[in-house]
């Protein structure tokens, strides 16, 4: 029989955590004025939006958003079984100068992260580059940190964590399974 | 998941998801040619050879462009400075080359079916870059994207390529990849140069502008080859640039704007009129840019298949 997963967040729990996400990048940054929010697709990209709905709420102003596939970058594509499919990177705002925050879902070895600076770099140059993600779950294999974490979620290489969004997955929910 | 074949010898025979996966990832090259470092380190380390038998400039410098921005490393083979003068045989020229380790062979030979012959005696894959008067798939998928760029749809619209049907492997590719996609599509041109059965491909045959110039959304003007002249296969040039020339007096007639695209080079005043050529209408210049993209994305599935 296996195990049910493991709910880490729930519905209540990812609002409160994103609300939190939020007021820290603004305390870090002093407010909304410098900042610009970059998702990384795919789950990266629906997080970037509720982090960008509530910052422009916090402080009513419009924060500029965009999204990068970080396909071409990878470190990996040799040896894929499956090809990968570009979704396309959107970026309608010159990185330059800006701080730009840099969000996914999960961090795990730190490789996804290598790839989305080296494409960062290569769309201009940020004044900063600050990591936000929703779970950390360890067994770094580069030298990456985050600037904002949501939950530290210690987990085995055994195991997965599945971050659950409204919408694509009909819900909000962060879950760690079994799946050795 | 992914394309079914490992080469790209044509678009004969290719199905419609594998056709939608090449245009839908040149969205995401074209993207890159945008950027100040329009470079991504996707293909490094990949070894791609540009075996040209034949003559060409844009086509070769239009892969090249796509291969430097994938970061791959290019060897570049010209006939006409080579063994081939030596009397080497194609077999024997594509297997010291794969000797030298390469990955990818991008190739443009005279005779119909090279491509296909060194998909049986090389292990790299291999793109037709075109083949006598064979395919020129790169080409039809550029055309097809700039298209699908513009109308945001290729299925339902009605192409009509004009020209020199039976000596051009663009009109072949084309048909071949716009039928699959579900475009209506016609070809215009005197009679002796429009093959015979080429309805059979589900084509409609026309001999004179006028016919179709109302029903068409798009033209792809192909290019007069002055040596066919030479053959008789129409009197002269002023002859043909006055039935079948575009010019804004023909395109008029047809009371709407009407697209038109050309895969180059142009003969000004022949094919095309030059205010046609450099017209709103005219598509050229961003089929050029869409080529290189194109040519990215086919490189880019083809080189990260197992």
């Amino acid at each position: 029989m296996t195990k049910p997963p493991n709910i880490i967040i729930d519905q209540n729990g990812f609002q409160r955590t994103i609300a939190r996400l939020a007021h820290e990048v603004l305390e870090n940054n002093k407010g909304a004025e410098t900042i610009a929010v970059v998702g990384i697709r795919t789950r990266g990209e629906y997080l970037s939006r509720r982090l960008v709905e509530k910052i422009s709420e916090i402080e009513r102003r419009k924060v500029e958003i965009g999204f990068l596939d970080i396909t071409l970058y990878r470190d990996d594509l040799r040896g894929k079984l499956e090809q990968p499919i570009l979704k396309g990177t959107r970026i309608d705002f010159n990185v330059t100068n800006k701080n730009i925050i840099l969000v996914d879902d999960v961090l795990y070895t730190g490789r996804t992260i290598r790839a989305a600076l080296d494409e960062l770099m290569d769309l201009g140059r940020p004044a900063t580059i600050q990591l936000l993600v929703l779970v950390d779950r360890g067994h770094r294999e580069l030298p990456i940190k985050a600037d904002f974490v949501g939950k530290n979620v210690p987990t085995s290489e055994g195991q997965e964590v599945r971050v659950h969004m409204t919408e694509v997955d009909g819900e909000d929910a962060v879950l760690v399974v079994d799946v050795a | 998941m992914g394309l079914k074949s490992r080469h790209l010898l044509g678009l004969e025979g290719v199905p419609r998801e594998d056709l939608e996966l090449f245009l839908d990832t040149t969205a995401s090259f074209r993207e890159i040619l945008d950027r100040p470092i329009k470079k991504v380190p996707t293909l490094q380390g990949k070894t791609i050879v540009n075996l040209f038998f034949e003559n060409s400039t844009r086509t070769r410098i239009s892969f090249e462009m796509a291969e430097r921005r994938l970061s791959a490393d290019i060897v570049n083979f010209t006939a006409s400075a080579s063994s081939v003068s030596k009397g080497e045989t194609l077999k024997d020229t594509a297997k010291n080359i794969e000797a030298m380790k390469i990955d990818m062979v991008v190739m443009r030979h005279s005779a119909v079916g090279a491509p296909h012959f060194l998909t049986r005696c090389l292990n790299a894959n291999i793109i037709n870059a075109g083949d006598g008067t064979h395919e020129h798939p790169t080409q039809a998928l550029l055309d097809m994207y700039t298209i699908r760029e513009k109308f945001g749809r290729i299925k339902g619209l009605h192409i009509c390529i004009v020209g020199d049907i039976s000596h051009s492997r663009v009109a072949l590719s084309n048909i071949y990849g716009l039928k699959t996609m579900g475009a209506r599509v016609s070809v215009c041109g005197p009679a002796t140069l429009i093959p015979r059965d080429v309805e059979k491909l589900g084509v409609e045959v026309y001999h004179h502008i006028g016919d179709i110039i109302k029903e068409v959304d798009i033209l792809n003007v192909l290019r007069i080859q002055l040596e066919r002249q030479a053959g008789a296969s129409f009197p002269s040039l002023r002859e043909y640039q006055k039935y079948f020339g575009i010019s804004r007096e023909r395109l008029e007639k047809a009371g709407r704007p009407i697209t038109i695209m050309h895969p180059g080079p142009i003969n000004r005043g022949v094919e095309l009129s030059a205010d046609v050529a450099d017209g709103e209408q005219s598509v050229i210049l961003q089929q050029v840019l869409n080529g290189v993209a194109v040519r990215m994305a086919v490189l880019y599935l083809l080189g990260t298949k197992n």
